[in-house]
């Protein structure tokens, strides 16, 4: 992981590349992210696993976390690893609540890292974050007929009380 | 020994001591209740405790007789939830339930299988017994596997006809169980007898043309 003012050179190094790609830093309790204008992620994803210098040519996770109620609601994460150095970055894009209707969109990164192909169906069955260009998004562990995302933090947890010998009497 | 060698009393006595006289059913229960062959199937953690601890030789469920576990639902007659039922097994144990043969039993092993347990949230099923029937529930999380065993003789007197009350003499719902309410499971209701009667004539007499046009 790189401390915070290689942190601030990997982005001025993309800076020169792709300017404006990387909105922020943040480097917090130790831990390095690049957030990444969503609409270009790609160019950096790409940029980190190509240029020599880096080579983060691993993807050793890629998840979605619902910050609700922060808003942008949506962050991907992508977790990227150089194992030559033994060095990881992580990337974060943070998107928008598109509201009840619409679903939040980021490009695919299938193209550049294979396993992301699982990671994005994963991350689709669970929040519902569609990959633009993910060749087959579909559910991946809840039942194809599954209505909803559940690990959305809006969505109800489930399940029902249940009666036990210290609560019957208050349930009857 | 030969005719003659005892008389009397002395041939009462030898024969009450040496012959048992019981009821065909009882026999053919006796038996099934001690030779059940459950299904190689485990669903999650329990199942370190049911399907794989109780056959080894520190716990040996073969001194119950049950050994002998299938790989095929087709050959089983028991079958051991042992563990939580995700929305999307629940089909699947259904459906291995579906192809055992008759009679067969199952048994719900653990708080998840019976309840949900922790897992209290929109993937599990809160409790196997919403989509199959369930002969026996065995509390834990995971239960021990001696739980499992005494659980397991629990059935073979259930199986024998004899079931223990269980919950029913805390709530006194004596007359409630099934086999009180119209015979064991393996043994068809009168209704079900009369819907197999209806459809096996259907099939050996199949309706004239006049019937299926009227």
């Amino acid at each position: 992981m790189p401390d915070a003012p290689g942190l601030e050179l990997i982005r001025g190094e993309i800076e020169v590349d792709h300017a404006g790609a990387v909105l922020a830093t943040s480097f917090d309790r130790e831990q390095a992210a690049l957030i990444a204008d969503p609409t270009r992620i790609v160019e950096v994803l790409s940029w980190l696993r190509d240029q020599p210098a880096h080579g983060y040519r691993f993807l050793s996770s890629l998840h979605v976390a619902d910050y609700l109620p922060a808003e942008p609601r949506f962050g991907v994460h992508y977790e990227l690893l150089n194992r030559e150095r033994c060095e990881r970055v992580r990337v974060k894009a943070m998107l928008a609540d598109p509201g009840e209707e619409a679903s939040p969109e980021i490009d695919s990164c299938v193209e550049l890292f294979p396993t992301a192909q699982f990671q994005e169906r994963e991350a689709f069955d669970f929040f519902g974050v569609v990959f633009r260009g993910n060749p087959d998004l579909t559910r991946i562990l809840l039942p194809d007929d599954y209505v909803g995302w559940p690990q959305r933090r809006d969505f109800p947890v489930g399940g029902e009380p249940v009666t036990f010998t210290y609560s019957e009497r208050a349930r009857g | 020994m030969l005719s003659g060698d005892l008389e009397g009393d002395d041939l009462e006595r030898y024969v009450e001591e040496r012959v048992v006289t019981t009821k065909l059913k009882d026999l053919q229960n006796w038996a099934r209740s001690n030779s059940i062959f459950p299904l190689t199937f485990g669903l999650a953690c329990c199942a370190i405790e049911a399907p794989i601890s109780i056959v080894t030789a520190r716990y040996d469920l073969a001194r119950f007789g049950a050994e002998a576990l299938r790989a095929s639902p087709r050959q089983a007659d028991l079958i051991i939830l042992s563990g939580r039922v995700s929305i999307k097994m629940a089909p699947v144990v259904r459906r291995l339930y579906d192809q055992m043969l008759e009679p067969k039993w199952a048994i719900s092993m653990g708080a998840c299988s019976s309840s949900g347990g922790m897992f209290s949230n929109y993937a599990v099923v809160q409790g196997a017994d919403k989509f199959m029937p369930i002969d026996l529930h065995i509390p834990g999380c995971p239960p021990r596997p001696e739980a499992v065993l005494y659980g397991f003789t629990k059935l073979q007197r259930k199986i024998q006809g004899n079931p223990d009350p269980g919950w029913r003499q805390r709530y006194n719902a004596h007359g409630t169980e099934e086999w009180a309410r119209g015979g064991p499971r393996s043994e068809p209701s009168d209704l079900e007898l009369a819907a197999y009667e209806e459809a096996r004539r259907a099939v050996e007499e199949p309706p004239s043309a006049e019937a299926t046009r009227a």
